[in-house]
């Protein structure tokens, strides 16, 4: 019984650490090859989940409100990265926080004036609703299955993307020297604006995703992106690998912690006790593993050249 | 023999598979200028780092007065009297040139965790800041931002916040890189006293002023010493000599 | 008299005069928006010392000022219930003394600064932004699971502490009190600045490589400025608690850091009165705008923006030009 709702958690937790990934792999990136802190890819995140919700409130589809997110989330990123963010690639992090947390404070005052105050929902659709019966015996939500299902497939498409391909090749360029791909040949400042693109479409995809279990309301993004940044604080940053292992740690140690810790104390304490230590220690574990990473390797755990 | 101020005792550094130090040994003995030349590339930034305290060499000894400095930090190389000028000028370039002074007067002082009594009214600290700015002929720039200064007078700068330090040692990476002719002759004048207040080791690609100016020279070629004599030697040394008019021009 | 100290002075004065003339109208709201400036002034100040003599970029200022926050909700609220703050081992009371009140909350921030400081001052750059707001978020999150103390509702208390000689439920007199406390802060702040210690920081800013090679640790010099940057910004939490009588979470969460940060912007990064500017730059914004639009922080951010893209001096930089290194 207990371990069939272990066995639940450990899947939410999966489930978590993939959507995390979609947020932390496109940051890393921006980071990776730009240089770049974007304080504003929460906004981003909560661009896909509106323009998602909305579309399938508008039309009954739930593909074409991905697509929709999708769309919406790489536009919004080509318009700020060709207005503003490209003026801060040769300035220092302080500038680039400051001016990214001033889009933040204009996507969410946007949002709230087109889209209004209250949540908006969408709604998973019929063909992912429902649970699935998987080994041992363990009922599972099959939407939940389906995003650690895409989590993968996105991990590996990025993983053979940066690997594999010529944009794959220039991106890795362009993390390693600057200079070097202007050398080659290659347009950088539209290299920029496509991995800023890609990484503002992997936001709003996962801001779509997430759009369907949780409420779509104006400040869901910000919550998201400090845990996306703790990822890759964790994963090393600039690495699309650490990332991946930091989402996983970080989704897993939230979820099981908030699950196992108020369990464990109520072993010795009294139960209205336990559940309150238990929870306040499980909202804080997340920050006490990454004081621990940074304490034995403070560049995270895949992090080397970037700083 | 009197005991060398410095010593480099069999030092060993490699990156990967790239070996920029191999057993490198070499002393600075009171008194003197000893330079170390080498093309471009031969490992001399890797050197000096690992005698100044920014890199730890994989195998061998750094000796400072006769104590060995191999463990220790940057700063208590400096306190021990280490006196690093660099090769790309590393000044607070917001502060004024006095400053900058006063700065270098107070890190060899010490007592720098006072909060209250204005640091540009002591007058130990300025009257030391000021004689070295005499003595590079920087005086009359006191008052000027270092981000305004040009690049020699901050290569000269560079060398008066050095003799702030009262070091029993001066370690000198290129301080006449961009000099103007006048300009390098004034303070190749200068280097040239000095070796009597403490030796210098000196990183140089002015080959006139290494010839004119040093007691000893090393040539440093992929990471190895392969010569050190005096000047007229090392002119006569056929290895430096096919190394050397290969790569540079004008020795 | 450079043109900066002589705005230092226009500033002081219009701060203090503006809710003077106030008090004579009979208008205390007036009096408690300067109030408000003055204590988030205080603020600034503090995350300056860190920011902006010492370059190192906290985005997690807000944990100070919540720890100050809560050391007067929590002292308070056990003195004005009866209830000690512990017995064991040995009997702890409330206070609704505020000096008492300030020595605690700085106290706290201290110990707190110290934590943070020593293990995220092993990183630098983006790391380090990132795990001092990261450190900011586990307070936060931890005074909004733990209910002890109001969870995430917060804690009132019902009336404001005291203060020896003042009646300070009267807004004047508390705005009196501080500004005093502002004065006292920058005047300790600009002598810092131009103190040894202060030197060497500024250059540890500059040029780490450089200080080393005198003989000192940067370090050493970064965390005691993180702490003393931490401690201010932990008195002025106590105070901007005792303002409202309330604290809550939200003075811990990463908006208020980040607001922090902006009146360090606003004003001029370094400056020692810049964030005094700034803060009432910010006040003056919000009680403007925020009457004329609900959406006020579209405002607010597109001149944020504006001011990082184009005018880096901040309020300091437009009126009193480049920064005088002074003698």
């Amino acid at each position: 019984m207990s371990l069939i709702l272990l066995a639940e958690q450990t899947l939410n937790g999966l489930q978590f650490g993939m959507m995390l990934f979609l947020m932390a792999a496109g940051l890393t990136l921006i980071f990776g090859v730009m240089g770049l802190i974007n304080l504003a890819h929460g906004s981003l995140y909560m661009v896909g989940a509106f323009i998602a919700a909305a579309t399938a409130a508008f039309t009954g589809s739930f593909l074409l409100a991905l697509i929709a997110s999708l769309a919406a989330a790489a536009l919004a990123g080509v318009l700020i990265e060709m207005t503003i963010i490209r003026r801060l690639y040769e300035r220092d992090h302080l500038d680039q926080v400051l001016a990214t947390f001033a889009l933040i404070l204009i996507f969410s005052e946007g949002t709230r004036w087109v889209f209004g105050s209250f949540p908006l929902y969408l709604d998973i659709p019929d063909a992912l609703s429902g649970t699935v019966t998987l080994p041992f015996g363990v009922e599972y939500s099959l939407y939940r299955l389906v995003l650690i299902g895409v989590g993968l497939v996105i991990a590996l498409g990025l993983f053979l993307l940066i690997g594999k391909t010529r944009l794959g090749i220039r991106i890795r360029a362009g993390e390693n020297d600057r200079e070097m791909i202007g050398a080659l040949g290659v347009d950088i400042s539209r290299l920029y604006t496509l991995v800023f693109a890609l990484g503002a479409a992997l936001a709003g995809l996962a801001g779509a995703l997430i759009g369907a279990i949780q409420s779509v309301q104006v400040g869901m993004g910000e919550p998201v992106l400090i845990l996306a940044f703790v990822v890759i604080v964790i994963g090393g940053i600039g690495s699309i690998k650490g990332a991946l292992v930091g989402a996983l740690l970080v989704g897993l140690t939230d979820t099981l912690g908030r699950f196992l810790l108020p369990k464990a104390f109520a072993l010795v304490l009294d139960p209205s006790q336990a559940t309150a230590i238990g929870s306040a220690l499980a909202s804080m574990a997340i920050y006490i593993l990454m004081a621990g990473v940074l304490i034995l390797r403070p560049r995270g755990l895949f992090g080397g050249a970037a700083s | 023999m009197t005991e060398p101020a410095l010593a480099v005792d069999g030092v060993t550094k490699s990156f990967g598979g790239l070996i920029a130090s191999k057993d490198i040994s070499l002393d600075l003995r009171p008194g003197e200028i000893h330079a170390l030349i080498g093309p471009n590339g031969a490992g001399k930034s890797t050197l000096i780092a690992q005698i100044a305290g920014g890199l730890r060499p994989d195998t061998g000894r750094i000796w400072l007065e006769g104590r060995d400095v191999t463990g220790l930090p940057t700063a208590e190389r400096a306190r021990l009297g280490m006196g690093r000028t660099f090769q790309i000028s590393s000044l607070a370039m917001e502060f004024t040139v006095l400053q900058n002074a006063v700065l270098g007067a107070l890190g060899q002082r010490g007592r720098v965790f006072r909060f209250w009594r204005p640091v540009m009214r002591e007058s130990d600290l300025l009257s030391r800041a000021e004689a070295a700015l005499e003595q590079v002929g920087l005086a009359e720039f006191r008052a000027v931002r270092t981000g305004d200064l040009s690049h020699g007078q901050r290569r000269q700068l560079e060398v008066a916040v050095a003799l702030t330090l009262e070091p029993h040692v001066f370690l000198m990476d290129e301080p006449m890189a961009g000099l103007g002719a006048e300009a390098s002759r004034q303070l190749m004048g200068f280097l040239d006293r000095l070796r009597d207040r403490a030796p210098i080791l000196l990183v140089e690609h002015d080959m006139d002023a290494v010839f004119a100016l040093a007691d000893r020279i090393s040539v440093l070629v992929y990471g190895e010493i392969i010569a050190t004599g005096t000047a007229d030697e090392i002119r006569a040394d056929p290895r430096v000599r096919s190394v050397y008019l290969g790569a540079e021009s004008t020795p | 008299m450079t043109r900066e100290t002589a705005l230092n002075i226009v500033l002081m004065a219009v701060l203090l005069a503006v809710p003077l003339a106030a008090w004579s109208l009979d208008e205390p709201f007036v009096i408690t928006l300067a109030t408000r400036a003055a204590i988030l002034a205080i603020a600034g100040v503090g995350l300056n010392v860190a920011l902006g003599l010492g370059g190192l970029v906290s985005f997690g200022h807000a944990v100070f000022f919540g720890l100050g926050g809560y050391a007067m909700g929590i002292l308070a609220h056990h003195a004005q219930t009866y209830t000690p703050l512990m017995t064991a081992p040995f009997t702890i009371d409330g206070t609704t003394s505020m000096p008492v009140i300030w020595l605690v909350a700085i106290g706290v921030s201290v110990l707190a600064a110290l934590a943070i400081g020593a293990l995220s001052l092993r990183t630098t750059g983006v790391y380090f932004i990132m795990i001092t707001l990261a450190f900011a978020q586990m307070v936060y999150y931890f005074a909004i699971s733990w209910p002890a103390y109001g969870g995430e509702d917060g804690l009132s208390v019902y009336v404001r502490n005291g203060f020896p000689g003042l009646n300070t439920m009267d807004p004047i007199q508390y705005f009196s009190l501080c500004y005093g406390v502002l004065a006292l802060v920058l005047l300790g702040v600009s002598r810092l600045a131009r103190s040894p210690f202060g030197l060497m920081l500024q250059a540890a800013r500059q040029d780490p490589e450089r200080v080393e090679a005198i003989g000192q640790t940067p370090y050493r010099l970064y965390l005691t400025a993180f702490v003393i940057s931490g401690a201010i910004t932990g008195l002025s939490g106590a105070l901007f608690a005792d303002l409202n009588r309330f604290v809550s979470p939200t003075m811990l969460s990463w908006h208020m850091s980040g607001e922090i940060m902006i009146f360090v912007i606003l004003g001029g990064v370094g400056r020692v009165f810049g964030p005094v500017a700034g803060a009432a730059l910010f006040i003056l914004l919000e009680h403007l705008l925020g009457g004329l639009s609900a959406y006020w922080h579209v405002y607010l951010g597109a001149m944020l923006l504006g001011v990082v893209l184009f005018a880096r001096g901040g309020l300091y930089g437009l009126l009193a030009g480049r920064e005088v290194a002074h003698d």
